[in-house]
Formats: structure tokens, C-alpha cells, sequence
């Protein structure tokens, strides 16, 4: 076992993957240039020195390009991980996952497959609204890909090899807040979910969700950053007699629905908690989900805690506004009592 | 003399099938048999059978919303698009794509790319993943000019200038994007003068004397094979039809249609063979015959053919290969 940060642990994804399979290569900005970030947050760091310039790719300030590139080196034999800096800049390469790399499978039928990973930060930190998007569930619509949201180091880096080994494209965003608080581009305010990695090989499916923490009063759905805010709200809670369950659902696409409507044919109440705006977001579908399909089991109204329907604003005390706090997670859970 | 090296007779039947091919699909979409939409390849025909004379199986095609002409080029067979563009589960994309997307990887054409410039940074990928993996294949990227003002043009043919990959990237200048004329959307004469901001060879050439671009893409596939990287090459054609379907083509000028079909490119190529000694009027009526059949064929495969269940909506969306070994 090694402990490790969220950034060591998509690193050490990376490395084995790039050791096991001579057609896994990444590219993107800034990933490999000597002196350089190792990506906006570290994560390729060294690995330049590693696998040399061919497999650390480093590209121009064209991120329809970058996709573009992977697509089609997907399409034609290789294993790219592509990333951006920050998730925002996805939207400059919107044509290209979301009319390319996800319809070209099944365009061609099926005989042609995109095996892509496409890496991308998200999450509201103090650098206004371009640079703090929670974009999941804008990939979440789009039919063909695959949408990963881990929070933790075991599962950022089991998830990453399971979707580089995928023969989709798969997004995994990351939130910037959990790559860990130490190192020259940490994030002030950042948390430290430094967790235990096993020394031996292994994978976490795609498709499997967890409970991080049983309770049999409500349950409340969290991911990436808000899946610790849920935590946090779950142990105060408990000291005033109210046990919640904790989901996260680790995968976006294909969805556990069956885990978070068996826990909640048991609490009967359901708190979801996103960084996403609220309105069209992801929590709305969950919410949908267990309308229809746990709608007799619950004893409450289905409840959502977001981000307003503004863009991330930059002032440190309007971004604590924004994005959803332990308090508001408490408050919205009290209300269904 | 005649250079044997040039396959300027299989060119011939190349072009007339892809001709032909067009003609049926146009009588057949009026007739009401085949649904949708369709953008047809009469008059650009050379550009497609020229540059893909060169190419192998093996070698990967890229293509747009226009692309029965470069999948019957580059070896789709011609039933399999006809029963695409009819709906039916036989289709080279198994009904899922339809004409905007037709191609078959088995002889290494791609689902097309409808989008606008799109399939140019695709189609550098394709090279890298050529380059990287030791192979000497070669990717083409077909597009109209109307791509040359995207940004995908830009991020693309950068990318793959800085790293030489071998792709050829073909640029159709039919004069018009839709119904917008080229002065409307260019300030140059020449969009090929755009690949020295790459810093790769840009070529105009006739886009209507195949010979002409049979010898232009030569040199840049062997430019590709060589490592030197990519080339733009600019084809200054002419679309003898609409658009798309029922397009009365009231933005230009019957003189500039008639101007154009003067220049022809399946009938200069005919009056040449027979210049040079290589086609007679019987060589020429029977290499019709033998496309006629060959149409027939198709149309007749395509008929034939059951159209999906509909259900089959629900499949591949996914690959289900997930993990490969």
C-alpha cells in the first residue's frame, strides 16, 4: 500500500498503463515540456523524462485540434489520453466529442471504435467564471460517451486504467480542489484526500458506484468535491440522531442506478449534491430516475443542492455562496424531517 | 506517348461509375426511393479518382456531406452505398449513418463527416497513429473550400505540419459553399496559398483534368510516404448540380454552368483516351455498358434488401469489444 494524492495516483494510472501498452500515449498542453507544469496540475509530471516527447505529446493551444488528433489516432490504431487544462476549454472542441468521437461507432455500425480518454479539471476555484465549470452533466446527454467522476485516489486511479483500457471514449474530470493540497500548483483551500493505493495492479469497473458511508435515514448522493461536503454533512448529522447514507457514484455513464435506488427503497428520503448549476444538471436526472422507478418508497419530497443558476463568480465569498457548502447539504437533509 | 504508369482507363470507369452512380441516385431520390437528403459529386468526379488511384485499401479516407464519389474511389462497393442511402440494414453503415456518412474500413474509408471541416484534425490523428505505428499508410482528407474558413482547418493542418505526419489534404474549390460564392467568403485567389502559413507545400491544380491530379497527389502520397509531411492541394472544380436535393441553383449564371460543362471532366478524359490512342468510341460505349450493369446491380442489391428493425436504433452506441487484449 502507498498513500497517495488524487495527481500521484492518476500519474501512477498513467505510467502502468503507458508501461503495459506501447499504444497509450498522452497528449495535450503543457503535459511535457521540460521545465514546464506536467499539465496544469502536475499529473504528467516527469513522465516526459519517462516515455520521451513522442508519447508525451505536447501540443499547440488548440484544443479542437487536441481532440481532433485523438479521435483520430483512436480510430486508427492507438490509445490516446487527452487533456485539457481546465474543463472549461472543452467547449472549444465541443463539435468534435460531442458529433465525432461520440457518433462514429455508431455511425459506422459498429465497426469502427474511438478509444479515447479525455481528462478534464473542473470545479470553482476563485478564477471567475471561465475557468470554474462543473461540466459533467453536459457529457452526461451525449449518447457514445462514457462520463467518470472520481474522488478519490483508489478510484482515480482504477478508473483511469479501466478507461484507458475501454474501447469508448471516456471523460473523466477531476475536480481541482482533490488532487491534493501539496506541490507547486496546489489549490489554496484544496482538500487532502490522500488515500491508500495498493502496490499491486487493479482496475475499478466503470459502471459501479460505492457507498462511502451506510445510514438508514436519507440518503444523499454526491460526487467529486460535493461527495466530501455530503460526508461532512453525514457526521454532523449523526451527533443530532439522523444517519444519512453516503453514495458516490464514481461513474456518470453508465450510471449504478440500482445503488442509489436500493438505498433509497430503504431511507425513503434523497438529498442530491452537485457543483453544476442547477437547472437541466445532473442531479435533475437522478431526481427523475427515482421518481419514476422508487416513487412508492419515498417519504419525502426529492431534494437538490447546487450551484445557482449563475456562472462561478470570482470573489472568494461568492464562490463559497456557490458552490454548495456542509451547511446547505445539513439544511436541505433537516427539511425532509 | 502515353505513360502506362497512369491508369488513365480504370480512372475512366472509375469516374463514369461515380457519374452514373449519382444520376441513379438523383432519378431514384425524385421517384421518392430513397429518403432524406443527398449532395451530389457530378462534375468534381476527377478529384476523387485521381487522388485515390494512388492510394491502398490500407490507406485511410476522410471524407464530408459529399462522399458517394470518394467511397465508390476508394473501393466501397457501390451496393452497399446504394442500400445506405435506401434505409436498409445492409447499408455500409448499417442504415445508421445514411448518405452524409457512407464508408466502409475495410477498405479504409471512415464513416464520412458531415460536419464542416471537421474530419481535418481527425484526419491528422489518423497520420500520427499511421506514423506511430510503424506503418507507411497515408491518410487523405477531402474537403470543399467552405472548410477552409473553419477553425478545425486551422487547428488541423497546423498540427499536422508541425509533426510531418503523412496526410494529404484535398481541398474541392466547387467555387461555392451551398449557395455563397468564394468572393463572398475568400479575400485570395488561392486557398493552397494558405498552407505556407503551415509551413507545408501548398498546389493548385486543375480539379477537372484527372491526369493532372493524379500527378499532384502522387507526389504528395510520396511525400507522406517519405516522411516529409503533409501537402494542401488545392482543386479548382465545378459541381454540375445542386447543392443538395432541389437546390434550383438561382445563384449563378446559366453561361457560367454552360461554361463549366464545356470542361467536363469525365468527357475531356474520354476525348484524351482517344487521342492518345488508348480508348476507341466501342471501348468507351462498352466500359458504359459494363457501369450500367454494375448500377443496376446495386439498385437491385439495395431494393432487395430488408430495412432494419427498428429496434436496431438501440445498437452501437457503444463498442461492445470493451476490453481489448
Amino acid at each position: 500500500m502507498a498513500e497517495m494524492s488524487i495527481a500521484e495516483a492518476l500519474r501512477q494510472a498513467i505510467r502502468e498503463e503507458m508501461a503495459r501498452d506501447p499504444r497509450v500515449f498522452c497528449i495535450g498542453e503543457d503535459i511535457g515540456i521540460k521545465g514546464g507544469f506536467g499539465g496544469a496540475f502536475t499529473v504528467t509530471l516527469g513522465l516526459s523524462e519517462e516515455f520521451g516527447h513522442e508519447r508525451i505529446l505536447d501540443t499547440p493551444i488548440s484544443e479542437a485540434g487536441i481532440v481532433g488528433v485523438a479521435i483520430g489516432a483512436a480510430m486508427a490504431g492507438l490509445r490516446p489520453i487527452a487533456d485539457v487544462q481546465y474543463g472549461d476549454f472543452l467547449f472549444c472542441a465541443m463539435d468534435q466529442l460531442a458529433n465525432q468521437a461520440a457518433k462514429m461507432t455508431y455511425m459506422s455500425g459498429g465497426t469502427v471504435k474511438v478509444p479515447m480518454v479525455m481528462r478534464a479539471p473542473v470545479g470553482a476555484t476563485s478564477r471567475g467564471p471561465q475557468h470554474a465549470q462543473s461540466l459533467e452533466a453536459f457529457f452526461t446527454h451525449i449518447p457514445g460517451l462514457k462520463v467518470l467522476a472520481p474522488s478519490t485516489a483508489y478510484d482515480a486511479k482504477g478508473l483511469l486504467k479501466s478507461a484507458v483500457r475501454d474501447d469508448n471514449p471516456v471523460l473523466i474530470f477531476e475536480h481541482k480542489l482533490l488532487y491534493g493540497s501539496k506541490g507547486p500548483r496546489s489549490e489554496r483551500g484544496a482538500l487532502s484526500p490522500i488515500g491508500e493505493v495498493p502496490d499491486e495492479e487493479y482496475l475499478v469497473p466503470i459502471g459501479e458506484g460505492i457507498i462511502r458511508r451506510e445510514g438508514s435515514d436519507v440518503t444523499v448522493v454526491g460526487k467529486l468535491l460535493t461527495m466530501y461536503r455530503a460526508l461532512a454533512a453525514a457526521e454532523r448529522l449523526a451527533q443530532e440522531g439522523i444517519e444519512a447514507e453516503v453514495i458516490d457514484p464514481r461513474t456518470l455513464v453508465p450510471l449504478d442506478k440500482e445503488l442509489i435506488l436500493e438505498s433509497v427503497r430503504k431511507t425513503g428520503r434523497l438529498v442530491i449534491v452537485e457543483e453544476d448549476n442547477l437547472t437541466g444538471g445532473w442531479a435533475a436526472d437522478v431526481a427523475a430516475i427515482v421518481a419514476e422507478e422508487a416513487f412508492f418508497w419515498l417519504d419525502a419530497p426529492i431534494k437538490r443542492v447546487s450551484a445557482p443558476d449563475t456562472p462561478a463568480p470570482f470573489a472568494p465569498v461568492m464562490e463559497q455562496f456557490y458552490v454548495p457548502s456542509v451547511e446547505r447539504v445539513i439544511e436541505a437533509v433537516k427539511s425532509l424531517f | 506517348m502515353p505513360n502506362p504508369e497512369v491508369p488513365l482507363l480504370d480512372m475512366y470507369r472509375t469516374m463514369l461509375t461515380i457519374r452514373r452512380f449519382e444520376e441513379r441516385c438523383n432519378y431514384l431520390f425524385m421517384q421518392g426511393r430513397i429518403p432524406s437528403t443527398l449532395h451530389l459529386y457530378i462534375g468534381q468526379e476527377a478529384v476523387a479518382t485521381g487522388v485515390c488511384a494512388h492510394l491502398r485499401a490500407d490507406d485511410y479516407l476522410l471524407s464530408t456531406h459529399r462522399p458517394h464519389g470518394h467511397a465508390i474511389a476508394k473501393g466501397v462497393a457501390p451496393g452497399a452505398i446504394m442500400a445506405e442511402l435506401f434505409a436498409k440494414s445492409t447499408g455500409c453503415c448499417k442504415a445508421k449513418g445514411g448518405s452524409m456518412h457512407v464508408g466502409d474500413i475495410q477498405v479504409g474509408m471512415f464513416p464520412a463527416i458531415a460536419i464542416v471541416g471537421a474530419n481535418i484534425p481527425i484526419a491528422a490523428g489518423v497520420g500520427l497513429a499511421a506514423k506511430r505505428l510503424g506503418t507507411d499508410r497515408v491518410a487523405v482528407s477531402f474537403f470543399g473550400e467552405g472548410a477552409a474558413n473553419e477553425g478545425a482547418f486551422h487547428e488541423g493542418m497546423n498540427m499536422a505540419a508541425i509533426w510531418d505526419l503523412p496526410v494529404v489534404y484535398v481541398c474541392e474549390n466547387n467555387l461555392y459553399a451551398a449557395s455563397t460564392p468564394v468572393s463572398v467568403s475568400f479575400k485570395i485567389e488561392n486557398i493552397a496559398d494558405r498552407a505556407a502559413a503551415y509551413g507545408m507545400p501548398g498546389v493548385v491544380v486543375d480539379g477537372n483534368d484527372v491526369e493532372a491530379v493524379y500527378q499532384v497527389a502522387g507526389e504528395a502520397v510520396a511525400r507522406a510516404h517519405r516522411g516529409e509531411g503533409p501537402t494542401l492541394i488545392e482543386c479548382k472544380t465545378y459541381r454540375l448540380c445542386g447543392h443538395s436535393r432541389s437546390d434550383p441553383r438561382t445563384y449563378r449564371s446559366k453561361e457560367e454552368e454552360a461554361m463549366w460543362e464545356t470542361k467536363d471532366p469525365i468527357l475531356r478524359l474520354g476525348e484524351r483516351l482517344k487521342e492518345m490512342d488508348l480508348a476507341t468510341d466501342e471501348t468507351l460505349a462498352a466500359i458504359e455498358q459494363e457501369v450500367t450493369a454494375l448500377i443496376d446491380e446495386a439498385v437491385a442489391f439495395a431494393e432487395e434488401s430488408p430495412l432494419p428493425e427498428p429496434t436496431e436504433t438501440l445498437n452501437h452506441v457503444f463498442s461492445l469489444e470493451d476490453q481489448e487484449g
